[in-house]
C-alpha cells in the first residue's frame, strides 16, 4: 500500500509535483499515466526517498522509505535500466545489491534466470541492449521478493516477447498480493495490464479510476455512419433527422458521420425513417489511448510542430501538388471525440479537485440524452463554406488533406498565420 | 513467477491480512534480516573488486612506485655519490608521489562513479540508510588504498636499503621504518579517503579528481613563483603545508626546518579528512539523490 498526501515538490520556481495525493492498493497493477515531464518519476523517485518532498508525504506501508526496516525487502524498484555501473558484470551488480539487504547469494542467480539473463551473467552491462538493461533493472526489483513493487516504463526496449512477459509479470505479482505501480507511455499495454490508472499532468491529478471507468468518462464509444457518397443531400437530410433524434452527429474527414448518443438500431430506424441509405453503419469502441489523450490533451508539455523547413524548399513544380500530411501530425486535437457530456471541458472539473474518489467529477457513461451542444462549438468557429469540414481535426492548421481540389496553402506558412 | 516454491512451514500464513489493512499482503518465503553495516561493507567489497578502473588505477599505483623506486634506486647506486650515513627509505617518494594521483583517482571513483552511471539511485534504493553506505564505502576503500601502499612502499624499502648498501647509507632505525612505510602508507591512504569524500560532495568524477589534484600540486607549484619579499610569509606556509613536503616529512626530508614535523602530517590531513566527511554525510542526508 502506497499513499501519498499532498506530494508537492518543487525544483527553484518550477513545480514538478504539486498537491498530489492518491493512494496504490495491494492486490492490484496500477497504471501511472502522464505526458512527458508531468512529474511521474518525480513522483516515484520522492515514494522512493531518493528526492525530499517541499510539502506533503509518501508513505509505505505506513512508513516513510527512508524508515522502513531493510526497505529493499519491502519494495523492489525498476527506475531507469540504466542506473547500473556499466563496468560491472550483471551478476556482480546483483550480487552487490542482494548483499547489502542480506538476501542470499543463490538468490542472485534465480532472478537472473527469472528475467533470463542467466547466459550474459558474467557480462558487464555496458554492453547490453536497452532491453536486457529493463531485465536487469526488473531483476533488481525482484531481488528481495518485495511487498511493493515500482516500475517506472518497464516495457521501454523489450521485444514482444518480453513486453508479454512483463506484462503477466505484473498481472502474477498483482494477483499474489503484492502492490504494483507501472508508469508507461504505452496505452495499449496499459489497457491489457491495468486495472486502476492514476493519471497526472503537470504535476497535478487528473484521474484515480479504474481503467474501464477512465476510459468511458473521457471518451464516447460512437457509431460510423456512412452515405452513399454519390448522394451528398442525403447525408444532410440523415444529419438533421439524427439531430433531432437527440443524436451527436460529427462529420469526419472521409465524408463518413460520427454519431454519438444514440444506440446503433435506433439510427438505422432513423434512417429507414428518413429515406436513406447507408452504406456504412459500424460502432466504435473507445480506446485506452483515446480517452488518455482526450483527458491530457490540456497537460501537454511538449509537442510536435510540423516540420516546415521554411526557407529550405525548393518550389514546388507548377502543377504539382504539395505531400498529403499524414494526419495527427503537428497537429494539436486530432484524438478521439469528447464524451457529450462534458462539452468540450476536459478536465476542467478534475483539475479544479484533485484528489477527487473516482466517480466524482465525471457523469456517467455516454448517456443517451446527452446535451446536443456541438463540443467543439467552443473551440472551432464553424467555417463559412468549407466542403465537409475535417472534423475531428480542427482549424485549417495544414494542408487539408481533403478535397484534393481544396486551395493549396503553402506548406511553409507558420502555423500561426491561419 | 519468482517464487515458485509453495507456502513452506515458516511462512504458512502467507495471506494473513496485517492488522491495520483490509487487504491481502504478499509474504516472502526468503527470511529478512536486519541489516547492518556488514552488510554495506559486504556489499562495497563485492562493488570495489567488482570493476575494471580499481584494478587500473592500483595496478599503474603499484607500477609507479615500484618501478619508480626500483628506477631512482639504480640510479643512486651506479652513481659514485656518497649518502654519508641518509637514510635509503626516502628514495621511495618519488614514486608515492606520483602514485597518490592514482590513489586520489581511485578514492574519487569508489563515490563519484555511481552518481555518473546513475547506479547511485540503485544503491540508495536499496539501502536508504545513506550514511551507512558512505561509511562502507570509506572502510572499503581505506583498507584497500591501506594494504596495496604499504605493499609497495615496503618492498621498494627493502630494495632500496639492500641495493644502497654500498654507498654509504645508514641502516634506517625502526621509527624510520615505522614512519617510510606504515606511516606515509596511512598518508596517502587518507588522501584517498579525503578524495572520497570531495568525491561524494561533488558528485562528479572528473570535477573531484581536478580538485584533488590541484589540492595535490597547486600550493607548491604558486609558492615557486613568491618572488616577492613580502609573500615569504605566505611562500614560507604554502611550501611547509604543500602535500608533498608533508609526505616528505615521513622521511625527515623537509623543504624548511619550521613547520610540520614527526607524525604532524598525519594528524593534520585526519583532521581536514574529518572534516570533509562531516560535510559529506550532511549533504548526503539532505540532498536528493
Amino acid at each position: 500500500m502506497i499513499e501519498a498526501v499532498g506530494l508537492t515538490k518543487r525544483y527553484g520556481d518550477k513545480t514538478a509535483v504539486y498537491n498530489l495525493s492518491f493512494q496504490v492498493r495491494p492486490g492490484a497493477v496500477t497504471g501511472f499515466l502522464g505526458p512527458n515531464g508531468s512529474g511521474k518519476s518525480t513522483t516515484m523517485r520522492m515514494i522512493l526517498g531518493l528526492d525530499n518532498p517541499t510539502a506533503g508525504h509518501v508513505t509505505i506501508g505506513g512508513h516513510p522509505y527512508r524508515k522502513l526496516p531493510n526497505a529493499a525487502r519491502h519494495v523492489g524498484a525498476l527506475l531507469d535500466a540504466k542506473a547500473v555501473h556499466g563496468g560491472r558484470a550483471a551478476r556482480n551488480h546483483l550480487l552487490s545489491l542482494a548483499q547489502l539487504s542480506g538476501i542470499p547469494a543463490r538468490r542472485v542467480d534465480e532472478v537472473l534466470g527469472v528475467v533470463g539473463l542467466q547466459d550474459v551473467a558474467k557480462r558487464r552491462s555496458k554492453g547490453f541492449s536497452l532491453g536486457m538493461g529493463q531485465r536487469l533493472g526488473i531483476a533488481a526489483a525482484l531481488l528481495g521478493d518485495p511487498q511493493v513493487l515500482l516500475f517506472d516504463e518497464p516495457v521501454n526496449g523489450l521485444d514482444p516477447e518480453g513486453i508479454h512477459w512483463v506484462r503477466n509479470l505484473m498481472k502474477a505479482l498483482a494477483a499474489e498480493g503484492r502492490t504494483v505501480f507501472v508508469s508507461s507511455h504505452l496505452m495499449s499495454e496499459m489497457a491489457l495490464t491495468a486495472d486502476h490508472l492514476i493519471v497526472i499532468g503537470r504535476g497535478q491529478l487528473l484521474a484515480d479510476m479504474s481503467v474501464t471507468e477512465f476510459i468511458s468518462a473521457n471518451s464516447a464509444d460512437f457509431a460510423r455512419v456512412r452515405t452513399p457518397d454519390s448522394e451528398p443531400q442525403l447525408r444532410e437530410k440523415l444529419t438533421g433527422a439524427l439531430t433531432e433524434a437527440g443524436g451527436h452527429v460529427l462529420p469526419e474527414q472521409d465524408g463518413a458521420l460520427r454519431v454519438t448518443g444514440l444506440p446503433l438500431p435506433r439510427i438505422s430506424d432513423i434512417a429507414h425513417g428518413s429515406d436513406v441509405r447507408l452504406w456504412e453503419l459500424s460502432p466504435h469502441q473507445a480506446s485506452l489511448e483515446e480517452a488518455y489523450m482526450r483527458m491530457t490533451q490540456g497537460a501537454v508539455d511538449y509537442r510536435s510542430t510540423a516540420d516546415q523547413k521554411a526557407g529550405l524548399q525548393q518550389p514546388l513544380p507548377p502543377g504539382a501538388q504539395p505531400p498529403m500530411p499524414v494526419p495527427g501530425q503537428g497537429q494539436p486535437g486530432w484524438y478521439a471525440p469528447p464524451p457529450p457530456q462534458q462539452g468540450g471541458q476536459p478536465f476542467a472539473a478534475a483539475q479544479g479537485a484533485p484528489g477527487h474518489a473516482p466517480a466524482g467529477p465525471y457523469g456517467a457513461p455516454a448517456a443517451p440524452g446527452a446535451p446536443p451542444a456541438n463540443p467543439y462549438a467552443a473551440q472551432q468557429p464553424p467555417r463559412p463554406s468549407g466542403p465537409a469540414a475535417p472534423a475531428p481535426a480542427p482549424p485549417a492548421a495544414s494542408p487539408a488533406p481533403l478535397p484534393a481540389s481544396a486551395p493549396v496553402t503553402n506548406p511553409t506558412k507558420p502555423e500561426d498565420a491561419r | 513467477m519468482s517464487t515458485p516454491q509453495p507456502p513452506t512451514p515458516q511462512a504458512a500464513p502467507d495471506w494473513h491480512p496485517a492488522p491495520a489493512s483490509p487487504y491481502p499482503t504478499y509474504t516472502s518465503p526468503i527470511p529478512v534480516v536486519r541489516t547492518t553495516l556488514v552488510h554495506a561493507l559486504a556489499s562495497e567489497w563485492t562493488k570495489i573488486k567488482s570493476v575494471r578502473s580499481t584494478m587500473w588505477t592500483l595496478g599503474v599505483f603499484v607500477l609507479l612506485v615500484i618501478g619508480i623506486g626500483l628506477l631512482t634506486g639504480a640510479v643512486v647506486a651506479n652513481s659514485s655519490s656518497d649518502l654519508a650515513g641518509e637514510s635509503a627509505l626516502s628514495l621511495g617518494f618519488f614514486g608515492l608521489l606520483l602514485g597518490s594521483i592514482c590513489v586520489i583517482t581511485l578514492g574519487v571513483m569508489t563515490t563519484a562513479s555511481e552518481y555518473g552511471t546513475g547506479m547511485i539511485r540503485t544503491t540508495m534504493t536499496a539501502c536508504p540508510s545513506r550514511g551507512r553506505v558512505l561509511t562502507a564505502k570509506a572502510i572499503v576503500f581505506f583498507l584497500v588504498a591501506f594494504v596495496v601502499t604499504l605493499v609497495s612502499a615496503t618492498l621498494v624499502a627493502l630494495a632500496h636499503v639492500a641495493m644502497l648498501e654500498g654507498n654509504g647509507a645508514a641502516d634506517p632505525t625502526g621509527t624510520e621504518w615505522l614512519k617510510g612505510t606504515v606511516g606515509v602508507s596511512l598518508y596517502i591512504a587518507l588522501l584517498g579517503l579525503l578524495s572520497l569524500a570531495v568525491g561524494s560532495v561533488i558528485r562528479h568524477s572528473a570535477g573531484a579528481i581536478t580538485i584533488m589534484i590541484g589540492v595535490l600540486l597547486a600550493p607548491l607549484v604558486i609558492a615557486l613563483f613568491m618572488f616577492s619579499e613580502s609573500l615569504k610569509d605566505v611562500q614560507q606556509a604554502l611550501f611547509e603545508y604543500s602535500i608533498p613536503n608533508q609526505m616528505s616529512i615521513f622521511y625527515a626530508n623537509s623543504l624548511s626546518e619550521s613547520g610540520p614535523s614527526g607524525w604532524d602530517p598525519l594528524w593534520i590531513l585526519l583532521g581536514v579528512t574529518a572534516a570533509a566527511f562531516a560535510g559529506a554525510f550532511a549533504l548526503l542526508e539532505k540532498r536528493d539523490v
